[in-house]
């Protein structure tokens, strides 16, 4: 039988979640720039309020060009509905806070963006909330880590900073085994080169301000709720499963058997934490998402060859990519990320930190800064900055070494980074 | 709300507010593969708009118990059955696609228990292609998948059910797959066999109100048009631009058609 066609990742991206304005007739999606909405009556108000209506109150809570966003980002990565948030931290506070709180326990990878780290082992076990971080690679460390108070499973895609690929339909498995979900950072390869509710993960978040945007000019994060997780059959999510006094005394599994958890994270954690985004960023971000599949095309085409040029080069100790047989995932990524590893790896210079900082300060067209995800060349150099309190030994433990440098290849013509990377490497090798 | 019937639990949402048997009721039926949430933007309305709401799920459907009833007529007695466990005289049964069939068959063998129907998204005869017959038994996913996409209009729906920022299409396909397997099969087969609609429209002499989708491709308005020629007292809606699943797609405008009509 042939099943009906659906329509395709990049018709969805253009047109998920928006239609021409019914009352203007524009087809870009509007700049919604209001805090709030006039209440048609007193009872329409009630209703909205309280749920029994769809709509807009206060555009903390909902705005209708977040909503196309939330829309379209959940129409391609297979999600029944997602939240945009300040920024990537905050979609992951937001998560967090929704499903546990002080006395329960994250367990996550050890290979974090600094900033997930720090949410996690410092800023939140302030609050009460207790994580603790595994090898992604150990399956067994998985399952052993996992505690009667545990809430949540939390890794990359591709981890910082050795790309470890995640083997999502593992990690997935030990979680539902345990009655617990699987959030994963989806910021590095989008759901133009996977989509990890595919392959068994519960939620979804992004740092909206890397490649879904391209244009690293807006911050912002997306939360996205795969809505296939069982709250009331894992019985360790009251939050979800009983009246909240928070809200009109809802039970919001009963109020939407598969969208609880968004119903919650919305009715209470962006009401309360209040990070929502802005509607200037929301279309800011819906236009880079516009062609998300043209540019992660050849933001994977340009890292390739450029991967190739530095793996051959003298100055090159190593290059860490998972489309190399010398990287540990590489079998796994031919499966879980035929389409590419995207564009943010790290290589080993010859020279240790003054080769470093020397290539750092010689390239023209690679931006020094501390980002990725940009349309734009972008280069760091851990050891000398992020990381420069560190000494060597500590560095390692980091998967840092002092001569590490991580690349974030952009749109540019490919032959015009390589010549960029080769004058650089050259005056690397001169000091 | 849970009730026990027929040795298991049926279970019925009340619309977020217990339920309060000296109201008007209203009982919500869903369709195939469903279960109460699909009228959560207007079940929860009503039930805070001075009805008392009974949004049931059907047997073996979400939170209750036993086997999916196999035919449309042993559903329309399993509703009349819930209502007198309940202690309901009388309801407005309101009935989405499925469901509407059962309301329909409900109020002919059970016109005491019935004072008015509203069939959402309906059609008689509710015939289901060989080619989505077979993939309900054979192939679920091949068969939520085609069955989803014929569910809706386009890829924009506001405000989104529940609410803004939800992606109708995959609500409606994650509930689906929340239900047993086997359940669609048994539910899209006893539409396909019901055979009795002109026969109970005849015997219908409560208000009747048809709500359809003019872009529905499950059942186009046409579909209904020997329904609405059977009855005695019809009024028919047709909602502009909606899908099969009206519920999500157009929450206020069902919504308004049902308080017009008395719900
Ligand atoms: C993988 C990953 N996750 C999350 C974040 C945090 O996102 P944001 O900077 O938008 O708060 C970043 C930012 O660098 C990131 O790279």
């Amino acid at each position: 039988m042939t099943p009906p066609r659906h329509p395709g990742f990049d018709t969805l991206s253009l047109h998920a979640g928006q239609r021409p304005d019914p009352v203007t007739g524009a087809r870009a999606t509007p700049i919604f720039q209001t805090a709030a909405y006039v209440f048609q009556d007193t009872d329409q108000a009630a209703s909205l309020f309280n749920m029994e209506r769809a709509g807009h109150v206060y555009s903390r809570i909902s705005n209708p060009t977040n909503a196309v966003l939330e829309e379209r980002i959940a129409a391609l990565d297979g999600g029944v509905g997602a939240l945009a948030t300040a920024s990537g931290q905050a979609a992951l506070h937001l998560a967090v806070s929704t499903l546990a709180g002080a006395g329960s326990h994250v367990l996550a990878s050890r290979s974090l963006y600094g900033g997930s780290h720090n949410l996690l082992h410092h800023t939140m076990r302030r609050f009460g909330l207790d994580t603790s971080f595994v090898d992604p690679r150990d399956l067994d460390a998985w399952r052993a880590a996992i505690r009667p108070t545990t809430r949540l499973l939390f890794a990359e895609t591709l981890g910082n900073p050795g790309l470890d690929v995640l083997d999502i339909p593992s990690v997935a498995q030990i979680a539902h085994e345990a009655g617990l979900p699987l959030l994963v950072d989806s910021t590095f390869t989008t759901p133009y080169l996977q989509r990890p509710l595919d392959f068994g993960a519960d939620l979804v978040m992004h740092s909206a301000t890397k490649f879904l945007g391209g244009h690293g000019v807006a911050i912002g994060g997306l939360l996205v709720d795969g809505g296939s997780f069982d709250w009331e059959r894992s019985g360790r999510f009251p939050e979800l499963t009983e009246p909240y006094v928070g809200f009109h005394g809802m039970d919001f599994q009963e109020e939407s058997t598969v969208a609880a958890f968004l119903l919650r994270a919305r009715r209470e954690g962006l009401r309360d934490f209040g990070a929502c985004m802005a509607p200037f960023t929301a279309f800011q971000l819906l236009q880079g998402i516009e062609t998300l599949s043209l540019r992660m095309e050849r933001h994977v085409a340009n890292t390739r060859e450029v991967v190739r040029f530095l793996s051959s080069h003298a100055a090159v100790e190593s290059v860490n990519h998972p489309e190399l047989p010398s990287h540990p995932d590489h079998a796994l990524a031919r499966t879980l990320l035929p389409k590419g590893c995207g564009a943010v790896f790290t290589f080993e210079i010859r020279g240790g930190r003054p080769a470093g900082r020397k290539f750092i300060e010689s390239l023209r067209l690679f931006s020094h800064l501390a980002n990725v995800g940009d349309a734009k060349s972008l280069v760091i150099h851990p050891a000398t900055t992020t990381h420069f309190r560190l000494d060597d030994a500590a560095l390692r433990v980091s998967g840092i070494g002092p001569g590490t440098l991580r690349l974030s290849v952009g749109l540019e013509d490919h032959a015009d980074l390589i010549d960029d990377l080769a004058q650089a490497l050259r005056a690397s090798q001169k000091i | 709300m849970q009730v026990e019937l027929d040795g298991h639990a049926a279970w019925v949402y009340t619309g977020g507010k217990p339920f309060d048997p000296s109201l008007p009721v209203v009982l919500f039926i869903h369709g195939a593969s469903h279960d109460h949430s699909v009228w959560a933007l207007q079940s929860r309305y009503l039930a805070h708009h001075g009805r008392a709401v009974l949004a049931v799920d059907l047997p073996g459907h979400g939170r209750s118990g036993g086997m999916p009833l196999p035919s449309i007529e042993a559903l329309a007695d399993w509703i009349a059955r819930l209502l007198g466990a309940i202690g309901v005289e009388r309801a407005m049964l309101v009935g989405h696609s499925m469901g509407s069939l059962v309301a329909l068959e409900c109020a002919a063998r059970h016109p005491q228990r019935v004072s008015a129907l509203a069939l959402v998204s309906t059609a008689f005869p509710m015939r289901v292609s060989e080619e989505l017959l077979t993939a309900t038994r054979d192939d679920e996913p091949a068969a939520q998948a085609m069955v989803n996409l014929w569910s809706h209009s386009g890829l924009a729906q506001y405000p989104g059910n529940p609410g803004p920022g939800f992606w109708v299409a995959r609500v409606n396909l994650r509930l689906m797959q929340r239900q047993r397997p086997g359940v669609m099969h048994v539910d899209f087969a006893a539409c396909d066999a019901y055979s009795n609609g002109l026969a109970a429209c005849a015997r219908v002499s409560c208000p009747v109100l048809l709500v359809l989708g003019t872009r529905d491709a499950m059942t186009p308005p046409r579909a209904a048009k020997g329904l609405s020629a059977a009855l005695s007292d019809v009024r028919v809606v047709e909602i502009e631009g909606a899908g099969h699943a009206i519920m999500a797609e157009q929450p206020d405008a069902l919504l308004a058609a049902l308080e017009r009509f008395g719900a």
